[in-house]
């Protein structure tokens, strides 16, 4: 088969190999720029950068603990409202809701998922953030005033109001992988434990979670991916102020939210790296979580395509 | 035992508590799908609540106000959106189709796996950092925020996201396709892009679509890259406005007659992203080849 050239077909082959690779590309161009950005700030603060807690432009000292700190909260917040909420839907979804009920539902949740991040700030500052301060919060304080994380002024712009708009917004991730983990659990798994005289809750509790856990840990982790880096709805919500305090009800500030806010009004060059330095801080976190996300969630799938996202 | 048994055994008792924990733990999920869906209902109640009213064809056809004057519009904010989604489409959709081709067509072997992976994991990029890493790709360089670097934050942001869509649909076309075209002796690129890819060509749209109303909404990939103006720009080189930043912005604003139109603008928004939403589930009606 000579005759009909080759060419096309190897030029065709590489083009495309050429366009995949441009991921991998575009991993490592994200790497490079932000370390670039970041040099001046890697070089003059060093390892401290990370544990130092104070963020003073005037003085041009910068350290990114209070971000830090914030981002880790802010995510745990969202965390331990969005996982359960999430699996419980998950398990509705596969092992309870009618026929009928269950697409509908489906569709509200990936509904949820399009609401873009902007919407979600406007909708928490000038609703939920009211009835966070009037009724929610004061409730809270009377109930669990003793616990230190319930102490001190309640202003409505609070870590505890960032952690329930990030909860919001990985709610449909967390909601949809878990269920497709749910889906993955075989059938005889079910039927054996039926077989035993077991109710559908044992069943569930029995055959499905124990056999899913593992999954169901590797879509908290994707979660909490998604948690560590938004950045406008509660840039919006959290109060924006860099400092480290024990009560949720206090401002606090993310890692993306500084970037957000700051970043065009970075006066000296310092100031402009130590923000890229942020990013990259980001990034590393962020990449970290989801590859480890990812190789769980594909160990599972068994072979290479997991078609989570 | 008997339904009748008088007596209620230690086994009945057991029995009556499974049942109990049984039922009440239906009743948990269920409100954790009730309280899932209720921040959607919850939200989109309050856009219509506050934003219907604000909405009138000025809205539509004019620049903002000065501040401190009432009315005014968003035009411009619309059609820098749209111009923005536009630019991200002629950068994103051509690298993320082909790389899906390659995925699906070419890669069997280890470099497609690790693609795939790269894939997902920049998925998972916060947008925040794609507006960082612009800005020090073509903010600084060319010295200017611009329409252009806005447009290639949302591209990029794309790229992945085509890519694992393309791949997903032109894996779903059938081998005999492709063995029909092998047989007549078609060389294997023109297999691909005549009949593959053409076969495949709902799906693939459908998930440009998908990753347009991903990208839509996106404010902080453009904070430092598009910026926003409260002008018309007739020059992509120059700042650009956009639906999103315009919301963050008089949403964050101390004005009334601002706060009205920041819940304007994101009705506006959200029936556009829920109307691409739409046509995506429209169109991926019937996706399958049999």
């Amino acid at each position: 088969m000579a005759p009909p050239s080759r060419l096309p077909d190897t030029a065709f082959r590489w083009l495309a190999l050429l366009a995949a690779l441009t991921i991998v590309g575009l991993i490592a161009l994200v790497g490079w720029e932000l370390y670039g950005g970041a040099r001046l700030a890697v070089a003059k603060f060093g390892v401290k950068f990370l544990v130092n807690s104070t963020w003073d432009p005037v003085t041009d000292t910068y350290g990114a603990w209070p971000f830090i700190f914030g981002t880790l909260v802010s995510s745990l917040i969202a965390l331990v409202i969005a996982v359960p909420l999430g699996v419980g839907t998950a398990l509705y979804l596969t092992e309870m809701a009618p026929g009928r009920l269950r697409q509908p539902i489906i569709m509200v949740i990936e509904m949820l998922a399009a609401v873009p991040s902007v919407i979600f700030g406007l909708w928490g500052i000038f609703v939920l953030l009211p009835w966070l301060r009037d009724h929610l919060f004061p409730w809270l304080q009377k109930l669990f005033g003793f616990l230190p994380i319930f102490q001190g002024a309640i202003y409505g712009v609070s870590m505890l109001a960032g952690g329930i708009i990030v909860a919001i917004m990985i709610l449909p991730i967390v909601t949809s992988v878990s269920r497709e983990i749910l889906r993955s659990v075989p059938n005889l798994q079910r039927e054996a434990a039926y077989a035993l005289g077991a109710t559908h809750w044992e069943v569930i509790r029995i055959a499905v979670l124990s056999y899913a856990r593992r999954g169901l840990f590797g879509a908290m982790v994707l979660g909490l991916g998604r948690a560590l880096g938004e950045t406008m709805a509660v840039t919006m919500v959290i109060g924006n102020r860099p400092e480290v305090s024990a009560s949720l009800f206090a401002p606090g500030y993310t890692l993306a939210s500084v970037i957000a806010n700051e970043f065009t009004e970075a006066t000296t060059d310092l100031y402009l790296s130590s923000l890229f330095e942020l990013g990259l801080v980001l990034v590393a976190v962020t990449l970290l979580v989801n590859i480890i996300a990812q190789l769980m969630l594909r160990s599972l799938a068994g072979s290479g395509s997991g078609k989570v996202t | 035992m008997s339904p009748a048994d008088p007596t209620p055994t230690p086994r009945d008792a057991r029995m009556t508590w499974r049942r109990f924990v049984d039922r009440a733990m239906a009743g948990v999920m269920l409100l954790c799908s009730v309280l899932v869906m209720a921040p959607l209902f919850l939200v989109v109640y309050f856009l219509f609540r506050e934003g219907a009213s604000a909405l009138d064809l000025n809205f539509f056809l004019q620049l903002p106000k000065p501040t401190g004057e009432t009315g005014g519009g968003m035009a411009h904010a619309i059609v820098g959106t749209i111009e923005l989604l536009l630019m991200a489409v002629v950068l994103g959709v051509p690298f993320g189709v082909l790389g899906g081709i390659y995925l699906a067509e070419y890669g069997s072997d280890r470099t497609s796996y690790w693609v795939r992976f790269a894939a997902d994991v920049l998925n998972g990029v916060p947008s925040i950092v794609w507006g960082m890493v612009v800005y020090a790709l073509l903010v600084v360089p060319f010295k200017t925020f611009s329409a252009y670097a806005g447009g290639v934050a949302l591209g990029l942001m794309m790229v992945p996201l085509v890519m694992r869509t393309t791949e997903e649909v032109l894996v779903l076309v059938p081998q005999s396709y492709r063995e029909a075209g092998l047989a007549l002796g078609i060389a294997k690129w023109k297999i691909i892009l005549v009949i593959v890819v053409r076969a495949a060509m709902k799906g693939i749209v459908t998930g440009v679509l998908i990753a347009l109303a991903r990208v839509a909404g996106e404010t902080a990939p453009l904070l430092f890259t598009a910026l926003g103006n409260n002008f018309w720009n007739r020059n992509l080189a120059q700042p650009i406005a956009a639906l999103p930043l315009q919301i963050f912005s008089y949403a964050t604003s101390p004005y009334d007659d601002w706060h009205r139109q920041a819940w304007a603008g994101a009705l506006v928004l959200i029936l556009m992203i829920l109307g691409l939403n739409l046509l995506v589930r429209f169109l991926s009606r019937d996706r399958n080849f049999d």
